[in-house]
């Protein structure tokens, strides 16, 4: 029973982090309609970058700053590479948006190195843990969950409740018609690059004491992403966390059955099924119906 | 404050709309009216900025548009309300509402937008019974409510209207003229577009007749009205009738 709920604890702590990597996906999918698929390059970014700047002051304030600095890498990638492009195809969206994953990780290669990184534990070290009525939990994953669980709230409210993020919800219900009760459209788009990669930086910063973070790190965590934001339906954020749990619990538990090496293999059969069988995923909804366009 | 002069424009490479002038008085309302792929939603998309002319000038308020920017043309104070009202569906009537203010919090008259938004609900008291519902889930005609209503919180000086009696049933149509009709005694301009030409002349000062692409005719409402050609191809009179 015990060992139960710890498979439950450590797949919880993994959907975590997808459930960041694809709400990241879907801000970006539902103000433009592109995946984009650097989206687990943010992730890397924010966590090495915070990494680095935590040798020269304190450690929140390392990861405030590794989130603004991944935030504006964002909304240059958006305003250099995305911008210009006048109604692009999505097969050359998809295109550019790996070009450019790769063009950050060769990047994070030379700054960094090859070598894994990983932040100090916010609280206690590694070996702490919480016992909490015969699991032991570290008190990272109350951190990561925490903090995740606060990132989805204030999100709601922002969307919901303020004047940028109702611009940003019409930006994605109706482009035209945004345009037409006079919001630059265009802004939206590099807001919402900009928003998505300071999430995923944040996410970032929360597991890398947990799971580490090296150069490379970003794809894997995009195809996890991805598969979770399909998997919820694409767009649907709300989904995706519960998709997230789901997989990480999953994942957690085909360690347990299958050699560890399988982990991975199972999110992908996941996306692939999913893709096949129920492409406008398991919550299916209407912003899911539109990516019958592609 | 509309004045459009010999405007070319279309899609790549077809020119839809070939040197078409039009001019739209304050307080007028003018109303557009031509057949299926005549090219009326093509002109008012030109205007409002979404397509680029080709060539021709569009002047508003005294500024040449022809090459801003949607966003900046509605800042400016000239709204559409599009073909098939293109309603935020997922989101609710109040937001669509609010949302067609933003440009007056832009304006720095954010403080004007609650104010207003109590008139429009005035004007469209079935807006305000539905205010929590998703735009999506109003039938036709209260969705062309939300899309005029929204058009109208941007205060627009020039209210353009695409085929407002689209798809809807006479009672509503005679309702939503009616509130056009409102509008224009308020002070508002209209431009309205329309295949139902003998409500829309009715409504409007002066007309034009737009026929692939070209103005064939213009006049006043009460000349179109009485036009022997436009009452065939148009009014649903044979030449017989007149
Ligand atoms: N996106 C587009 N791309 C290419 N051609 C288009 C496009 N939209 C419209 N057209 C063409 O332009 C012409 C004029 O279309 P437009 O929509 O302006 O007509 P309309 O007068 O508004 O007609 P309706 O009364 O049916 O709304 C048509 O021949 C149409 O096929
Ligand atoms: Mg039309």
């Amino acid at each position: 029973m015990e060992l139960l709920l710890q498979y439950i604890v450590a797949g919880i702590t993994y959907g975590t982090i997808y459930a960041i990597v694809a709400i990241g996906f879907n801000i970006i999918y539902n103000t433009t309609g592109i995946i984009n698929f650097a989206q687990g390059e943010f992730v890397m970014l924010g966590g090495m970058t915070a990494f680095t700047l935590k040798e020269y002051m304190p450690l929140p304030v390392a990861i405030i700053c590794a989130v603004v600095i991944t935030m504006i890498i964002g909304a240059l990638i958006e305003i250099v590479f995305i911008r210009w492009l006048h109604k692009p195809s999505v097969l050359r969206m998809i295109i550019i948006t790996i070009g450019l994953s790769i063009l950050i990780r060769e990047t994070a290669l030379h700054i960094w190195g090859e070598g894994v990184t990983a932040l100090p534990y916010f609280t206690g070290t590694s070996v702490t843990s919480v016992n909490l009525g015969g699991v032991f939990i570290s008190p990272q994953v109350f951190w990561a969950v925490g903090i995740s669980s606060i990132v989805v709230i204030l999100l709601g409210i922002f969307f919901n409740f303020t004047l940028l993020g109702k611009q940003m919800r019409a930006c994605s219900a109706n482009r035209e018609a945004a345009r037409l009760c006079g919001i630059s459209t265009q802004n939206m788009v590099t807001f919402s690059f900009m928003l998505s990669a300071a999430i995923g930086a944040l996410g970032g910063c929360i597991v890398s004491p947990i799971t580490y973070i090296s150069y490379d790190s970003g794809s894997q965590l995009a195809i996890k992403g991805f598969t979770v934001a399909i998997l919820g339906g694409l767009g649907n954020s709300t989904a995706a966390v519960a998709a997230a749990m789901i997989l990480g619990i999953l994942e957690s538990f085909s360690i347990w059955a299958l050699p560890a090496a399988y982990k991975d293999v199972v999110s992908i059969a996941i996306m692939l099924i999913i893709l096949f069988v129920k492409p406008s995923g398991l919550f299916g909804n209407a912003a899911a119906a539109r990516l019958k366009e592609y | 404050m509309l004045k459009i002069d010999n405007l070319v424009s279309g899609y790549d490479n077809l020119k839809v709309i070939q040197n078409v002038s039009i001019k739209v008085n304050p307080g007028e309302i003018v109303s557009i009216i031509g057949a299926n792929g005549a090219g009326k939603t093509t002109l008012l998309k030109t205007i409002t900025g979404i397509l680029k002319p080709v060539s021709g000038s569009i002047f508003f308020d005294g500024q040449d548009i022809s090459s801003t920017k949607t966003e900046k043309i509605v800042h400016l104070g000239c709204s559409l309300v599009p073909e098939g009202r293109q309603v935020f569906a997922p989101m609710t009537v109040r937001e669509n509402l609010i949302l067609g203010g933003y440009v007056q919090y832009k304006r720095k008259l954010g403080s004007d937008v609650l104010p207003y938004l109590d008139r429009i609900y005035k004007l469209f008291p079935r807006l305000l019974e539905r205010e929590t519902q998703f735009a999506g889930s109003l039938s036709g005609g209260e969705q062309q409510m939300l899309a005029i209503g929204r058009a109208m919180m941007a205060r627009p000086k020039l209210v353009m209207m695409d085929e407002p009696s689209m798809g809807l049933a006479p009672l509503v149509i005679k309702e939503i003229f009616s509130i056009v009709r409102m509008l224009r005694d308020e002070g508002a301009t209209i431009l309205l577009v329309e295949q139902n030409a003998k409500a829309a002349l009715r409504l409007a000062d002066r007309g034009y007749v737009l026929e692939t692409g070209k103005v064939i005719l213009e006049g006043s409402s009460k000349e179109l009205l009485e036009n022997d050609d436009v009452k065939c191809a148009y009014l649903g009179k044979t030449k017989k009738d007149t």
